[in-house]
């Protein structure tokens, strides 16, 4: 054996920091394990398809999820199609255009401070700009735009990192073929790219998906049920908000658990697809 | 000649929308300081800074006497916060030595996995969870009341903070270079006694960053804690009193407030902000001296 000479303080140092290690380690997994455990197996079995299928009614006292579901489908959409431009354009402009190293640290010094902003703050700010000052009132659109302000950072962050992959030289071939700086960043750039916009979106819908506190004074709680276009300019609780007001407000854990029972599915889910993601491009990558 | 210039008139268009687009960040960042700041100040100005950040009375609904004192939000986040990193820090840190030097390959996967997992879970389910299992559990052990506490929250928060923790840290392990830990085994020192001697010294500065930025994921969070801390607006004197945060202080009374306490709710807000900032600072100059060493 290698370390027959140990001395016994030695020993049982080694010894002591793997248990710590080991006891840590499983208590995180054993953690992941609980929760997605405990969560489903109170939250599945409350799943029906009248919960999921109608609206709530008070004269029926019926419960039906339908309009929080559509309307966290709705905000996912609008976000992304809202955050997506601006973010690939900034994570372009850096990348591709920017010559001014000190307004590149600027804009890099204010992304970093989006991230770090808590959603509370977010939705105050959300609330006060895009609510009351540009009258938008309570509705979703006030707050898809809140949350497209949230998610700026993340998708810049991973359009940037995945422009930087993409080879100099193949820039280079392009403007001595003739092209413009457009053409080159339009038919080389961007489809270079395409994986860290995939993965920044997968990011950001997760990040919609869980989002309560941002989403609280900008889009309300309201539960009707809208067309996309109706649906933007009035309010509505998204999925995480009704599981909020069902559990702290009402006390109906059952349609609480079932929420956070698809919650957790639809998290399993895009945890799966990012993996499934990063995994696909990296072997394209490699080849 | 003539299209030429007319291509060139159109490169520097485009060169100036995504100018434009690179800003849009910055003018997020200076709207969101400036309507903080303005609609801060007001409410500080009438109740006073002294009387506003160190009063230990809130009442804002009395009607005979309102009373603006945040002094119990502050210690309660300050608290609260320091309880999670206590508590969590080092399960992170211990798990994340773990994963990036001596987990088989495999098992790393799968924990790597379960860790994003729950990074990704929404907060109003450990919210929802911690209602249900932690406050019960609480009062049953404890034998008081109420299980609603300060307690409570520090331990969902120390578990909200755990992802953070965990990838940052493995990160700045897997950092380090080779070298440094084969020059330590080759002079006889046992793997465990390398990474925890060597490794993580070498990755002090990606592990600070870590737990900064835990602490600013635990002090913004806001929902799981409403969910869990009984929101009283008392001292945090005991780990088992009912306390409310900066965070849900203002989450809490937002949406029936108006006049002067929606003011002072707007004014928490931005001493929250100002902690925030407080706290990217810090975790930038840790950062930095990450990258350069």
């Amino acid at each position: 054996m290698k370390h027959k000479t140990l001395s016994s303080s030695r020993k049982a140092y080694v010894g002591c920091m793997k248990a710590l290690m080991y006891l840590c380690a499983g208590l995180t997994g054993a953690l992941v394990l609980f929760l997605v455990g405990y969560v489903l197996v109170k939250g599945l079995p409350n799943i029906t398809w009248e919960l999921l299928s109608t609206s709530p009614s008070y004269l029926t006292e019926r419960i039906g999820i339908l309009p929080d579901l559509m309307n966290t489908i709705y905000i996912v959409l609008a976000t992304i199609v809202i955050v997506l431009p601006l973010g690939v354009g900034a994570a372009i402009y850096l990348t591709e255009y920017a010559k001014n190293k000190k307004l590149v640290a600027v804009i890099e010094y204010a992304a970093e401070t989006l991230s770090g902003i808590p959603s509370i703050i977010y939705g105050l700010a959300g609330m006060l700009i895009f609510c009351e000052v540009l009258g938008m009132g309570t509705s979703l659109l006030a707050g898809a735009l809140t949350l497209a302000v949230m998610n700026l950072p993340t998708i810049l962050r991973t359009t940037q990192e995945s422009l930087k992959t993409v080879p100099q030289s193949y820039r280079e071939g392009a403007f001595g073929l003739g092209a413009g700086k457009w053409r080159v960043v339009r038919t080389v750039v961007l489809p270079g790219c395409i994986d860290g916009v995939i993965t920044g979106c997968i990011l950001s819908v997760g990040r919609i998906l869980g989002e309560s506190a941002a989403l609280l004074f900008t889009a309300g709680f309201a539960h009707a049920l809208h067309g996309i276009f109706d649906g933007l300019s009035s309010p509505g609780a998204t999925l995480t908000v009704a599981l909020y007001v069902y559990a702290k407000e009402e006390g109906e854990f059952e349609v609480a658990f079932a929420i956070a029972a698809i919650l957790m599915l639809l998290t399993l889910a895009i945890n799966l697809a990012a993996e499934f993601v990063a995994r696909h491009f990296q072997k394209k990558k490699a080849l | 000649m003539k299209q030429y210039l007319k291509k060139q008139a159109l490169e520097r268009v485009i060169h100036g929308v995504f100018l434009l687009l690179g800003l849009v960040t910055v003018g997020c960042v200076l709207l969101i300081t400036i309507y903080l700041i303005v609609s801060g100040i007001p409410a500080i100005r009438k109740i006073g800074l002294v009387p506003f950040l160190f009063g230990k009375v809130w009442a804002s609904t009395s009607k005979t006497n309102p009373q603006y004192g945040i002094l119990p939000f502050i210690l309660t986040s300050v608290y609260g916060t320091a309880g999670a990193i206590v508590l969590g820090v080092p399960i992170g840190f211990f798990t994340a030595v773990y994963l990036a030097k001596l987990a088989p390959p495999q098992l790393k996967s799968i924990l790597s996995s379960a860790v994003s997992l729950l990074s990704g879970i929404p907060s109003v389910v450990y919210g929802l969870v911690g209602m249900l299992v932690l406050v019960p559990g609480i009062r049953k052990l404890f034998h008081i009341p109420d299980g609603a506490s300060l307690l409570a929250a520090i331990i969902v928060l120390a578990i909200m903070i755990l992802p953070s923790i965990i990838k940052v840290s493995v990160t700045a392990l897997e950092a380090v270079p080779k070298e440094y830990e084969d020059a330590s085994l080759a002079l006889g020192a046992t793997p465990v006694e390398t990474y925890l001697r060597v490794s993580v010294p070498a990755a002090r500065s990606g592990i600070a960053a870590a737990v900064v930025l835990g602490v600013g994921r635990a002090i913004g969070e806001a929902m799981a804690v409403m969910m869990v801390s009984g929101n009283a607006p008392n001292l945090p004197t005991s780990l088992f009193e009912s306390v409310r945060f900066l965070t849900t202080a203002v989450a809490s009374e937002m949406s029936y407030s108006s006049g002067l306490q929606q003011q002072a709710l707007f004014s928490i807000a931005l001493v929250l902000f100002l902690f925030i900032l407080l706290i990217n600072a810090t975790l930038n100059f840790f950062l930095k001296r990450g990258k350069e060493a």
